[in-house]
């Protein structure tokens, strides 16, 4: 060990160099990727789904890969976002960027919620309980037919125009349309990234690698997990709020188990705890979806399959696994 | 609520043990294979679904229900330790997490391949003839099929205990619980065990799927409704622990039809409520060991 470590010190010290640049400037070299995205993708739909998804997984992998606690009930935030911020659009008229703020902070309470009750529980408990209270997040809404429209979805919402600061979008053009959702996404990227590099991120990762050293050192070890389950509740909640606006209609699947199946899916294919493996992940799901249903409706038996092999023998992902390649 | 006599309120308690019979066979099951494994077997509603469909299977092919609640378990105990030994196996000491996403990846995959075999719609599943209509218990006329999934559950607990308390190998599968290590060093080939705990705990998942079959048909997906719910047992009665899985099971099944009695709408929601309360009053469940998740 005492023998290997000075040559490990001076390869790290020569190579400090694209890497560590690219690493700093990981916002800036996302939304470059992002605002080219819809040209290399055969139809913008397909983008502005990814985006919207690569955005639900990057919430879920700040609790799943940066602060090790499996959910298994993002949809249940997902979903909060999605249908309240149709509820403000269609029941209460409100305006679009009125109905995303409602959208996010109901997530954010509804985080709140099930994150107080799930992080009694430890370890391998909190995805069993986070699963069980998404599904009770599902029937509530599934009852109340007045408010969601029950299992035909919510329908009707209809933003036409993004008018903002004197200027007129036209939200009907889908390459228009995936900007304005592009830049929310930029937004989410700058803030993931300053939470990420603050001194709380670095208390995530502590209680990551060891939570009795974290509890040690004096950190509230409770406390960063409830708050970290909250600000990744914001994210979903966001994502579900975008989902909302891009189909004009919140379907009840948006709660269902399988949709928080798919941010566990999206997030370990891409990569968990990387900044843009979510990301990826979410691009190679959807663009198995789209591509292997062109040919058999069984498109789960494939993104199963894929998701299993990635288990057992590329546990880092995608992306996780490019980085560990290319890092000099 | 006039229409409300003791009568009515008596048979709805049978009707909720019944239903909490079939909860208790699948939470033992998941129990099982965590007590000794672990692991959180999420593809644990495949194999019940499954089990199901082999039923159906079966009783297309010719045979009749009763060769079924034999051939069913054995067969899907048999899967399950095909996935064991092949797909679970090599995630040991990777972290808790790992072969949680396996099972949970292989639920897509065995839940797809019903499908492509049986199709994405559900199919009746008749009630054996010598077990249909009804018989008087005292308060009123109960389905006898419904008494027959109690006895059943009965059977099978009991000879879970036995296996467990009474022979050579449960008293390894005990011991193994409590510290694999031990066991390891005393000479017991510890995989070998697993391998059998996973082959028992995914064949009584057969076994319920098959039970429940009459009781509300067979459909792909009803795996994934009865995983969420048994999560609630488990996390009441406290993971790990057989006595908790059966005493939550048979109460979540009593609650469900008690509150689909008093307030239909709120049946679903009822369990999960209690889950809540479990949670806020006492985490570890009724029987857990305080802990044991850390």
């Amino acid at each position: 060990m005492i023998d290997i470590a000075p040559t490990i010190a001076t390869a790290s010290s020569r190579s400090y160099s694209w890497f560590d640049l690219a690493k700093r400037h990981r916002v800036l070299l996302a939304s470059i990727f992002v605002l080219i995205f819809p040209f290399v993708m055969p139809f913008t739909a397909l983008a502005v789904n990814i985006l919207i998804y690569g955005l639900y997984a990057l919430g879920f992998n700040l609790l799943f890969g940066y602060l090790g606690l499996l959910s298994f009930g993002h949809a249940a935030l997902f979903g909060t976002g999605a249908y309240l911020c149709g509820i403000a659009i269609v029941h209460f008229g409100l305006p679009w960027y009125a109905a995303i703020a409602i959208g996010v902070l109901s997530a954010l309470a509804m985080a709140t919620l099930i994150g107080s009750l799930a992080i009694r529980t430890r370890g391998i408990y909190f995805a069993m309980v986070t699963m069980a209270l998404a599904q009770c997040v599902y029937y509530i809404f599934y009852q109340a037919v007045d408010w969601t429209g029950g299992e035909n979805g919510l329908r009707g919402i209809n933003v036409r125009a993004i008018d903002l600061f004197g200027f007129h979008f036209d939200f009907i053009n889908p390459l228009v349309r995936y900007y304005v959702v592009a830049s929310f996404v930029i937004l989410a990227f700058f803030v993931l990234s300053r939470i990420l590099a603050s001194p709380f991120g670095a208390v995530i990762e502590a209680v990551r690698e060891n939570e009795a050293r974290a509890r040690a050192s004096g950190y509230n070890v409770v406390a960063t997990r409830l708050i970290t389950f909250i600000l990744s509740g914001g994210f979903c909640g966001l994502a579900g709020s975008l989902a909302a606006l891009h189909l004009s209609i919140v379907p009840i699947e948006s709660l269902h188990y399988e949709t928080s199946g798919m941010a566990v899916m999206m997030a370990l294919l891409g990569g968990m705890g990387t900044f843009f493996g979510p990301f990826v992940g979410a691009a190679v799901f959807l663009l198995l979806e789209n591509l292997v249903s062109l040919w058999t409706v069984h498109w789960q038996l494939f993104v199963g399959a894929v998701f299993v092999v990635c288990v057992l023998f590329f546990p880092e992902g995608i992306w996780g696994t490019i980085l560990k390649r290319i890092k000099p | 609520m006039a229409g409300l006599s003791f009568d009515l309120i008596a048979l709805q308690l049978f009707t909720g043990l019944a239903l909490g019979a079939i909860y208790v066979l699948f939470a033992i099951g998941l129990s099982l294979i965590f007590g000794m494994l672990t692991v959180v077997n999420f593809a644990h509603g495949a194999f019940y679904m499954v089990g199901a469909y082999a039923g159906l299977f079966l009783v297309s092919m010719g045979g009749n229900f009763w060769i079924c609640l034999v051939a069913v378990p054995l067969l899907i105990g048999t899967f399950g330790m095909i996935v064991e030994r092949f797909l679970v196996r090599p995630l040991y000491g990777r972290g808790i997490d790992y072969p949680l996403l396996l099972t949970f990846g292989l639920s897509y995959i065995m839940i797809e391949l019903i499908r492509i075999a049986f199709g994405t719609s559900g199919y009746p599943f008749d009630t054996p003839e010598l077990l249909q209509g009804a018989v008087d218990i005292g308060v009123g006329y109960f389905p006898l099929y419904r008494l027959f999934v109690i006895g059943a559950t009965a059977v099978v607990l009991i000879g879970l205990w036995l296996f467990l308390e009474r022979t050579n190998f449960g008293l390894i599968i005990r011991a193994g619980a409590r510290d694999p290590q031990i066991v390891r060093v005393l000479g017991v080939d510890v995989s070998r065990v697993w391998l059998i705990v996973f082959g028992i705990g995914t064949a009584i998942a057969g076994f319920a799927g098959l039970l429940a079959a009459p009781l509300q048909g067979v459909i792909p997906e009803m795996g994934a409704t009865i995983l969420a719910e048994a999560f609630v047992v488990t996390v009441v009665g406290g993971m790990g622990s057989i006595g908790g899985a059966v005493l939550a099971g048979l109460l979540v099944g009593v609650v469900v039809s008690m509150t689909s009695l008093f307030a239909p709408e709120m049946a679903k929601v009822s369990i999960f409520a209690l889950m809540a309360i479990v949670l806020l009053v006492r985490p570890q469940g009724f029987f857990g060991r305080a802990g044991l998740m850390s």
